[in-house]
């Protein structure tokens, strides 16, 4: 078996995707993704660019909207929904679990 | 090659009709599926799900499938003789075989010899693995190795699932729900198609002292109430070692104490906070010296902790 050593790419650091490679890494046409742009959902980094380019750390979402339109079915008004909502719920969990963090234990006292 | 049947995945009958399977599938997708779903277990659930689908809403597929006979689910097995003449070019050798590779490669009442032979560019396939890492891991950084069962094709074509150990560093400041990718390291492309990507879903083990948000620490610090009024210097306990943390007098419950610097470190540099959290403790049982003590403090102090309370109090009061 065969073991090597790889090093990993964080995804929340600045690095650019041009179009067609983002369009590769997230599974979706381009005509879904311009969707998703127009929708808010997605943002290139600079809207005015000829070509457009995306911040890598957008890829997650971009990749979970892949999944949902091929495995459910999803056209673009639905994506566009459901991404918000999951967005949503993510901020949500996030809040909740930094409240939890603040909450004191209940000690055993003595 | 595992015998899975795709019938009881989606919850059918063998004679379930197309519409039935697309129901189905539908239905369980919406439930199982890892991006809307808080099932445990959900993606492995919707793996099996998608790939029941795939094979039976496919005519040509799911009558091959059918043709595999009923074997027991999770068995070993073979297709029988008469369904290897059957289907042209269908594979001899079945062994680290997935199910789902099998139906993949067959169009066309033949198999595509799986996807080596048809001379288009095809991607490799993304996959994506949950790390677990402890606190220590995410303070320092680590190497974690990963156990994937690859699909690799052999002269024929055919894919064989074959276990496949790497390892990844880790670096530090990675922190719970963070994705990392590792280029090139999903499946292999074929005909000059790009290799896949393999993203590793970062979580923080749970740490009997430490609670962790984002890149902010948060600890608990238990004081005796002598503690809290006299002001105390204690050693407080880091992920990166311990630290002596000065308590002013007066110091309530519930107060939270900030240490800059001390939290996570952060993959760009720097690093969140590490906070301690006040928390008063009595002890279980006082001794008759102590009670006297308390009972000393009690007599000589005008301290009122409820005096918030008064103005609510006196209206209740002049109410009845």
């Amino acid at each position: 078996m065969r073991v090597e050593l790889t090093e990993v790419q964080w995804l929340n650091v600045r690095q650019e995707l041009p179009l067609h490679e983002f369009v590769r890494r997230s599974g979706l046409t381009e005509a879904d993704l311009r969707y998703l742009v127009e929708s808010g959902v997605l943002a290139p980094l600079d809207p005015q660019a000829p070509a457009w380019s995306f911040s890598a750390d957008c890829l997650p979402l971009a990749r979970t909207a892949g999944r949902l339109r091929r495995d459910l079915d999803l056209d673009g008004s639905g994506l566009a929904v459901a991404l918000t909502l999951i967005e949503r719920i993510e901020e949500l969990e996030t809040r909740v679990r930094e409240l939890d963090v603040r909450l004191l234990r209940e000690f055993p006292s003595g | 090659m595992l015998y899975k049947d795709y019938y009881e995945i989606l919850g059918v009958p063998r004679a379930a009709s197309a519409e039935e399977i697309k129901r189905a599938y539908r239905r369980l997708a919406r439930k199982y599926h890892p991006d809307v779903s808080k099932e445990a277990d959900a993606a492995e659930k919707f793996k099996d799900i998608a790939e029941a689908y795939q094979t039976l809403k496919d005519s040509e597929k799911r009558a091959a499938f059918d043709q595999l006979g009923q074997p027991r689910s999770g068995e070993q097995f073979r297709p029988p003789p008469d369904w290897q003449a059957r289907y042209r070019d269908a594979p001899s050798a079945f062994e680290d075989m997935d199910l789902a590779d099998l139906f993949a490669g067959l169009q066309g009442g033949r198999f595509r010899a799986g996807r080596a032979s048809a001379n288009i560019p095809v991607d490799g396939q993304d996959y994506e693995v949950s790390v677990p890492i402890s606190l220590a891991d995410a303070y320092h950084g680590t190497q974690v190795n990963l156990d994937l069962n690859l699909p690799e094709y052999d002269a024929q074509g055919v894919p064989h699932r074959t276990p496949y150990t790497f390892a990844a560093r880790i670096p530090k400041g990675a922190s719970d729900g963070q994705r990392l990718r590792v280029p090139g390291k999903g499946g292999k492309g074929l005909n000059g198609g790009h290799d896949g990507d393999l993203y590793l879903n970062i979580s923080l083990r749970p740490h009997h002292l430490f609670r962790v948000a984002a890149h902010d620490v948060y600890l608990d610090l238990p004081l005796a109430p002598w503690e809290a009024a006299l002001g105390t210097s204690v050693e407080l306990p880091t992920p990166d070692g311990p630290v002596r943390l000065k308590i002013q007098p007066g110091t309530s419950s519930g107060r939270q104490l900030r240490l800059p610097g001390r939290g996570l470190p952060r993959p760009q540099g720097g690093a969140g906070d590490l906070f301690a959290i006040v928390q008063i403790v009595m002890p279980a049982a006082l001794n008759e010296r102590q009670r006297e003590l308390f009972k000393q403090l009690d007599a000589s102090s005008e301290f009122n902790p409820r005096a918030h309370y008064q103005q609510e109090v006196g209206h209740a009061s002049r109410t009845h």
